[in-house]
């Protein structure tokens, strides 16, 4: 199904509270388990909580607790300049800090109204590609191993991110916190064989991809598991303002890629993959067949890249004060809609700086999704809304 | 898409008396935003996501926007009547004069709202509401209710700025922890010296202990207590 229609939520919005999770009573024999899931828990990938209410195996409540990473993010980045921060980004999503910078440079350059060259959008899309099916692989050995199939998935998907994490080194000087872009381009240009090598990487991964699909497509516990299991309906989804591969595996066809064509992703021919039962199982799906429609992009700005220079010359970097104004820009970060929200009021700092972050909101449906399941499945639900909590708790 | 003036017309339309005003960005991004009055919202926010042509059902963002008292000062020419002496006759005479006039604008605190539209993929419509001022009246109404996404969104604005959004359904503090007071992104907070020092129930228990031993200082210890 694409987009939900108006009518059902309209419908469904004159009920009071249809949004809200639903309240589950206990079956009355017993008593009630409260037990707090994290910070230190193995499956919440970092310091995070859910205290959850239990009737027997049964969640009958459950609220996320975060916090535990915060060290205020945006009021640091108000403090100093526009781009002290960029380094900064890196650290939000530490899996894809490529797309974080994109994402505030790409704020950052409506605010001032700057052009980007040429090839510098083509490198953007080519990191960005990358970044995407380094964070999915890595997603779905992440869900393997969560599953109890310990180690050897996961380090199937690292061995290949290792590669694409080469890359990045080759290009930026870090394999994670690359600090790459800049208003008006990229820092550095990338060369020829730099582009070889990509090309050599890119050509490899399908095989991969080919491997890996078949612990998604053969595996029965892993089915067993994860079909018909945590599931959210597209009205809720919209509703919940939730993005990404998760808003796509219940079925709504929302790509920002598609959508608002930022950088030049009019350029490219790809599709859009979409769940139809709206369950964890299409959730790591959508992130496989993404990762297919990722390599074509790669393959097809790897062909077209032109050369010339990677940095508006005329761009501004030092004495950098944007005319008073606001300005929000969006790109579609592998985790989801990532958004920076800027305020100027001339002055060398950002006003207000604002950072969308798509793990944060994504969590908002943790608990509709996980009521009524087993506390040994809270985890692979949790798992499959793909979060990094240096994202959350900002 | 409409544009900003359209839009203004239809919420006028649709929900009369709504008094939505049109703030200008004067930056590229040509990002224009509506002014909602609070007592209005509720109906203004269920119109822009119900209304089939503008179908906003989609919340993206929600930020809150410290705006301190200002003190602007102004150059006003101020025209007095005095009485000069020319040519050795008494006149009163009109004198223009240039003064420099100081007023303080207040201050608010302000939530932004952006939208988009997932049926119809336009966007953004971007809304504020502002508070009354930035001590004591500072609630707004929660848009919780008609997007589900404002729900974590609203609850760091309360925690950060200090927002109380009325109407939302679990007001807690999400970033900081519970005891914590005032709020961070606020422009004029100032961080206290020692920030690692929390009361602890150690603290709690240790002064107990204190009083209980003063209490029973002398006082004869009854059969079996203690060893």
């Amino acid at each position: 199904m694409s987009a939900p229609a108006t009518d059902i939520s309209i419908k469904l919005a004159r009920q009071e509270g249809w949004n809200r999770p639903p309240v589950i009573e206990p079956d009355g024999e017993g008593e009630l388990l409260e037990l707090a899931m994290g910070p230190h828990h193995p499956s919440t990938h970092g310091v995070f909580r859910m205290d959850v209410a239990l009737d027997g195996e049964r969640v009958i409540r459950l609220k996320p607790v975060f916090g535990y990473l915060h060290r205020n993010h945006e009021k640091i980045a108000e403090n100093t300049s526009y781009l002290a921060s960029m380094p900064y980004t890196d650290r939000l999503d530490y899996f894809c800090s490529l797309t974080n910078n994109w994402a505030y440079a790409l704020a950052v350059e409506k605010l001032v109204g700057q052009a980007v060259p040429e090839r510098a959008e083509y490198l953007r899309v080519i990191l960005a590609e990358l970044t995407r099916i380094q964070n999915h692989a890595s997603s779905i050995g992440f869900l393997l191993q969560e599953m109890g199939a310990s180690g050897t998935p996961l380090m199937y998907a690292f061995r290949e991110r290792e590669k694409i994490l080469d890359l990045f080194e080759g290009l930026t000087g870090s394999r994670m916190m690359c600090n790459y872009m800049r208003f008006g381009g990229c820092r550095v240009d990338a060369s020829a064989a730099w582009l070889d090598a990509t090309r050599k990487v890119v050509f490899g991964i399908p095989e991969f991809v080919d491997e890996f699909e078949q612990f998604l497509r053969t595996n029965e516990i892993l089915m067993a598991r994860t079909q018909g299991m945590g599931i959210l309906r597209p009205e809720l989804a919209v509703n919940a303002g939730v993005t990404g591969p998760m808003l796509r595996a219940s079925g709504v066809n929302y790509d920002i890629r598609k959508v608002d064509h930022y950088g030049i992703y009019d350029r490219f021919k790809f599709r859009v993959p979409l769940g139809d039962h709206w369950d964890i199982y299409d959730r790591y799906m959508v992130r496989m067949l993404e990762i297919r429609e990722s390599i074509g992009i790669l393959e097809q700005a790897l062909k077209e890249i032109p050369g010339g220079p990677v940095m508006d010359p005329k761009a501004k970097i030092r004495g950098f004060r944007p005319k008073p104004g606001e300005a929000y820009g969006r790109i579609e970060a592998p985790k989801g809609e990532l958004g920076f929200y800027l305020i100027s009021d001339g002055s060398p700092n950002p006003y207000r700086y604002r950072v969308r972050p798509p793990s944060l909101i994504n969590l908002t449906v943790l608990e509709d999704m996980c009521l009524g399941h087993n506390v040994a499945d809270v985890v692979l639900i949790f798992g499959s809304v793909d979060i990094v909590l240096g994202e959350v708790d900002r | 898409m409409k544009t900003i003036e359209e839009i203004k017309a239809a919420i006028e339309a649709a929900v009369p008396g709504a008094g939505v005003e049109i703030l200008q960005n004067p930056g590229p991004s040509g990002q224009h935003s509506l002014v909602l009055r609070q007592e209005w919202a509720v109906e203004v926010a269920t119109f822009l996501r119900d209304d089939p042509e503008l179908a906003l059902d989609f919340l993206s963002n929600v930020s809150g926007v410290d705006w301190q008292d200002k003190e602007i000062s102004e150059k006003v020419k101020v025209t007095h009547q005095t009485v000069k002496t020319v040519d050795g006759v008494e006149q009163t005479v009109d004198e223009t004069v240039e003064e420099t006039c100081k007023r303080v604008e207040p201050g608010h605190l302000e939530a932004v709202y952006h939208l988009y539209s997932m049926e119809k993929k336009h966007g953004p419509v971007i809304f504020r509401m502002r508070t009354a001022n930035r001590t004591d009246k500072v609630e707004l109404p929660s848009l919780t209710p008609i997007w589900r996404a404002a729900e974590f969104q609203e609850r760091e604005i309360f925690d950060l700025y200090g927002i109380v959004f009325t109407g939302h359904p679990d007001l807690r503090r999400i970033l900081m922890w519970d005891g914590f007071k005032d709020h961070p992104m606020r422009r004029d907070y100032v961080e206290p010296d020692d920030f690692e020092y929390e009361p602890t129930a150690h603290d709690e228990v240790l002064t107990r202990a204190q009083a209980h031993e003063i209490a029973t200082a002398g006082a004869v210890a009854p059969e079996g207590a203690g060893q």
